[in-house]
């Protein structure tokens, strides 16, 4: 509760609705962001923790249109991401199946981020992980540095510019940032946890690519999620 | 800096100061906001900088050599990890150091009017900055963990404003530059225009966009300057459904393309010729989970068996500046741009689309199975 975005985003809920009722998120899936503020507020710790342990906390996609709509300015998923990162530090993430998916973000984005200084660094990201992506982009990740020319990109240049060279002394600040911030101890209780409950399913867990874990949690779909599913 | 009004006419403080403003008027003025004249401090997006590259390479061309400003990118500075943040790998502490560190490089540069690429970005830098106000005791934690990490100091942003807050501001100074127009050229009928605002512009915090949440004028300002015609149908403010975890990971993309396609059936209605959007990742999906679609579905969006073609507002700008198409990066949209080249009368060179920077061309992509493109 101590959480700033806790004491920003859960101001007294009056039980309203009108977070549901605008969620993109409860449209698509089996879920209802007045009942998490609800929970939260009751300060029923079991309750919480079944929170944390459930797939329910991270259905939001954190786009926030809770706030814009909530009477009291509250903001559901500010109280979701304090949630988020409790369920990180506690290790219950793994306890659910859009939980443990953490890993995979961890694997992509989050080194991503420390490796090239951008969250995204899709040379060699092809079509078979983004199908959606579609011809276009097989045709630009067959002509990468070509096509990123011909666009005015920078790409693996020193200076100024897109997907330009980030200086070796800029990825160091960041890696020293991230230790004394808790980005590093985020990841590497990701990565513990992770093992964990990969031994425990019996997958395939490693820590040099993308082994059976990484694409169970990428592509692992119970089918339990949407409205209507069973 | 004086506020600007929704047509971009200067209200002078000393007359807002003797006359009494009221009703409409009143509540429009809430939803302005202060957006530098000069002198900008640039930071580039994760999203565009890989997927509509020369859509920033536009954005920084036209501020400087059509519109005459300064702007600054250092070679240093980074993502601010938004989308770790909001995909909730990265800790709050965290983001917020990085962020102190994109401000430490625009103090250092001499900078103090910082405009971010992303709209992701504008909204966690807003989002930051609002934390600070309301607890100092967090701002000063950060300054410390900036300290001890690099040794770096920085001030606050004396104006804060996304790269779309920008080119709205000089919407009319492009307009009277313009070598093309919104407008149909066969019918002269201005050209119907679906705008989309990226949800973190002004969702969290409605008084830092134009227009604030409900009525956000951002893009329709251009659109309503460049002569065409903003588009309103019923999930006009609905998210494209980007969701972060949700597009990332496989297992979840569902959610993503569901809310997409909700916009896409809500707007198909009024037969637009064209959506533009300020978020870099809005443009992205909303071309791509049209051909997604129409690969899984067999349903399209536009006329003929076409999408309708999507656009960033620094593209638009850039045609109707008279840009070369193939020079502003239209030839990395999935659904085809050209439908809305021909309305518009933008001459174009079908032999270069897929050329490298020396002409010489470069295979072309296969074509999708139902959805038509050149």
């Amino acid at each position: 509760m101590q959480d700033v975005r806790i004491r920003e985003g859960l101001k007294a809920c009056i039980n309203c609705g009108t977070c549901t009722a605008i969620c993109p998120a409860a449209e698509f899936y089996d879920y209802d962001p007045r009942v998490i503020v609800s929970t939260v507020q009751t300060k029923d710790d079991d309750a919480i923790k079944g929170l944390l342990k459930s797939d329910t906390i991270w259905y939001c996609g954190e786009c926030m249109s809770c706030k814009t709509r909530c009477p009291r300015g509250n903001a559901p998923g500010l109280v979701v991401i304090a949630l988020r990162s409790l369920a990180q530090e506690t290790g219950y993430f793994v306890q659910s199946e859009k939980g443990r998916q953490q890993l995979a973000i961890k694997r992509t984005i989050g080194e991503w981020i420390l490796n090239h200084g951008y969250c995204l660094y899709l040379e060699n990201i092809g079509t078979d992980l983004h199908p959606e992506l579609g011809p276009i982009w097989d045709w630009q990740q067959r002509n990468w540095v070509a096509v990123m020319e011909r666009l005015g990109a920078q790409y693996q240049v020193e200076g100024q510019g897109c997907l330009r060279k980030i200086p070796d002394d800029t990825l160091q600040e960041l890696r020293k940032i991230f230790e004394i911030t808790g980005g590093w101890s985020r990841f590497e209780a990701v990565e513990e946890h992770s093992r964990h409950i990969a031994l425990e399913m019996g997958i395939e867990y490693g820590t040099s690519g993308r082994e059976a874990y990484f694409h169970h949690v990428y592509s692992a779909n119970s089918g339990n999620h949407a409205k209507g599913e069973e | 800096m004086s506020h600007l009004t929704a047509h971009g006419n200067q209200i002078n403080p000393a007359q807002t100061g003797t006359q009494k403003v009221s009703g409409k008027q009143a509540v429009w003025q809430e939803y302005q906001k202060e957006i530098a004249n000069d002198r900008y401090f640039y930071v580039r997006s994760c999203v565009r900088q890989n997927f509509f590259p020369a859509a920033e390479w536009t954005f920084l061309k036209i501020l400087r050599d059509d519109l005459g400003k300064t702007v600054y990118e250092h070679p240093c500075h980074t993502t601010c990890t938004g989308i770790g943040y909001h995909s909730d790998i990265i800790p709050l502490d965290t983001l917020m150091t990085v962020v102190a560190r994109q401000f430490a490089l625009m103090t250092e540069a001499g900078y103090e009017n910082f405009v971010p690429s992303c709209v992701t970005s504008f909204g966690v830098y807003t989002e930051v900055l609002e934390t600070w106000r309301h607890f100092p005791d967090v701002e000063e934690k950060v300054r410390r963990y900036l300290k001890n990490a690099t040794g770096r100091e920085f001030e606050k942003p004396g104006n804060l404003a996304h790269a779309s807050d920008v080119f709205y501001r000089f919407r009319e100074s492009i307009a009277s530059q313009a070598k093309y127009r919104l407008v149909n050229q066969h019918t002269g009928k201005p050209l119907k225009v679906v705008d989309h605002i990226g949800c973190h512009y002004a969702k969290m915090f409605p008084q830092k966009g134009i227009g604030g949440a409900e009525y956000p004028y951002v893009l329709a300002g251009m659109i309503d300057a460049w002569g065409g015609e903003a588009v309103d149908y019923p999930e006009r403010r609905h998210c494209c459904g980007f969701g972060f975890r949700q597009y990332f990971v496989r297992a979840n993309r569902g959610y993503s393309i569901g809310c997409s396609k909700k916009k896409f059936n809500s707007m198909q209605p009024y037969e637009p010729d064209m959506i533009i959007t300020n978020c870099p990742g809005c443009s992205l999906f909303l071309d791509r989970w049209q051909y997604a679609i129409s690969e899984i579905e067999g349903i399209t969006y536009g006329k003929d068996g076409f999408g309708i073609p999507v656009f960033t507002f620094e593209e638009v700008a850039g045609l109707v500046l008279g840009y070369d198409p193939w020079d502003i990066g239209l030839q990395v949209h999935q659904a085809a741009i050209e439908p809305l080249l021909d309305k518009m009368g933008v001459p174009y060179d079908p032999d270069k689309k897929y050329s490298d920077i020396q002409g010489r061309p470069l295979g072309r992509p296969n074509k999708p199975k139902v959805l038509k493109v050149f």
